[in-house]
């Protein structure tokens, strides 16, 4: 049970909430409150739009403990639209084989639950081939 | 006993700032339920197919984009908003709120109201009324209000054929602010058993053809014709018409008992090709005639809940929709992204399957 990590990584994991840095304007993620780029300090929190796409992606079949409800799944290293590479989930691939340079989009989904079917469950961004206006 | 049949008006103007809808993207047709149980008969379906969830869906995800969608068209700073409500049937926690963890992710807490309402499938509806008196009073700007289900059906059973995944969601605000009016409600409750579900049971039960006339049409034909007999209004008097739609034939039935047209009711009938979507069943008809309606049209909504009760809405469009409609996707825009499943891909994304 990681109940205090959880509830400490909820904003962030729900909607790609990061930090833009003042002095260089650089857009960070994971939060880490110096920004790489200048070695600045860098607290100011920033919305990602969620947008990117997918730099590369492997599929896991044989799934860690936790998430092996939903194995058969691809991980992608994701270049978001602002600039930083995030690790996550693609999910709602339907037919879609996914592809280097694919755009994609964020959405809050499901990553697992904690422990058992009685552990708190664990919401977060993956990212979904983008949708588009028919 | 006097009747008091006066229509719900709040004691200033509200209606809707921002809409947003949802739908799973996996679709089980009807006739591979039928190949499963009843030997592929085809004739007689209640639709063509109904919308499963994926894996990694639930109330909570699938609540959240509609939310964020009715955010995208609302563009008000989510900090403004002073409730979060959530009808459902299926909130996947049994004590732990939906709106609590919906409300989080779009930036909405700490100053607000949160709950999941449950009314089977008018429990979105029951949610937009108290969002409509909350708003109404004065006391609050803005209240968010949806309605969401993924709804399952006994394997077999006739529900098996319906209960989908879906719904939608509305920033409820000030009437010179909206995209469309609420200009009153009207519901028509009283205790009847047609369907139900107890604690701890994973499927629900139904009285069979309980369900239809003493339950169904004698709610949604009552709040209906109370609605319009309050208003002064006709069935002329309305562009479009929304009822709860459990199948195909029920809805169309309830239009034509109270007088309206089946061009009335066309953008808003999604079951044939969603599904029997629950508690965002009445709402997400909602969601797909706006996405087509034109400043003035007046829409009449009517949702139905189990148990039972009817929730009617008079509504009118402004022109504020025009330029809020493209700010999000649109209802049709996710019942066209649709990839079809079978029978045993279904079992095992509903989880029928038992691995221990
Ligand atoms: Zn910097």
């Amino acid at each position: 049970m990681e109940i205090p990590r959880h509830w400490r990584l909820r904003q962030q994991r729900y909607g790609l909430i990061g930090e833009l840095c003042p002095h260089c304007d650089t857009k960070i993620f994971p939060p880490r409150d110096i920004c790489p780029a200048c070695g600045h300090e860098a607290k100011t929190s920033f919305a990602f739009s969620g947008r990117g796409e997918v730099f590369s992606f492997t599929t896991i079949y044989e799934a860690p403990t936790g998430f092996e409800e939903t194995a058969p799944y691809t991980v992608a290293l994701v270049k978001l639209e602002e600039g930083p590479m995030v690790t996550a989930q693609l999910t709602d691939l339907g037919d879609d084989k996914p592809e280097i340079g694919m755009p994609v989009e964020m959405i809050t989904r499901r990553l697992h639950s904690d422990g058992d079917e009685r552990g708190m469950l664990i919401y977060g961004y993956k990212f979904r081939p983008s949708m588009k206006a028919v | 006993m006097t009747e008091n049949k006066a229509l719900l008006k709040p004691s200033r103007p509200v209606g809707i700032i921002g809409y947003g809808a949802y739908v799973p993207r996996y679709r089980l047709p009807a006739n591979e339920v039928a190949r499963i149980w009843v030997g592929g008969r085809v004739s007689g379906l209640p639709i063509k197919e109904k919308a499963v969830p994926g894996l990694d869906e639930d109330v909570v995800t699938m609540s959240l984009e509609a939310v964020r969608n009715a955010l995208k068209r609302a563009r008000i700073d989510p900090a403004e908003i002073r409730a979060v409500w959530i009808g459902s049937e299926s909130h996947p926690y049994a004590v732990k709120p939906t709106s609590t963890i919906v409300a989080e992710a779009i930036g909405a807490t700490p100053h607000i109201q949160a709950a999941d309402m449950e009314f089977a499938c008018k429990a979105g509806t029951e949610a937009m009324v108290m969002a409509m008196g909350l708003v109404g009073s004065g006391m609050a700007r803005y209240a968010v209000a949806a309605g969401l289900d993924t709804a399952q059906g006994k394997p077999g059973d006739a529900l098996e054929y319906t209960a989908a995944a879906g719904g939608a969601a509305f920033v409820i605000g000030p009437a010179e602010e909206s995209l469309a009016t609420l200009n009153a409600a009207y519901s028509y409750v009283t205790d009847t058993p047609d369907f139900w579900r107890r604690e701890y049971q994973h499927y629900p039960e139904h009285g069979n053809r309980f369900t239809g006339e003493p339950a169904y049409f004698k709610h949604s034909t009552a709040a209906g014709k109370i609605m319009l007999e309050e208003l002064g209004t006709k069935p002329s008097d309305y562009t479009w018409a929304i009822f709860h739609q459990p199948n195909a034939k029920f809805p169309q039935r309830v239009a034509s008992l109270l007088g309206f047209t089946p061009e009335q009711i066309k953008p808003g009938l999604l079951s044939p090709v969603i599904g029997n979507t629950y508690a965002g069943a009445a709402i997400i008809g909602l969601t797909a005639t706006l996405d087509v309606a034109k400043p003035g049209d007046r829409i009449l909504m009517v949702s139905f809940g189990s148990g039972a009760g009817s929730d009617a809405f008079d509504i009118t469009v402004t022109d504020k929709l025009l330029e809020r409609r493209d700010k999000a996707l649109k209802t049709q825009d996710y019942i066209a992204r649709r990839t079809e499943i079978d029978y045993a891909m279904y079992a095992r994304m509903r989880g029928k399957i038992a691995m221990k």
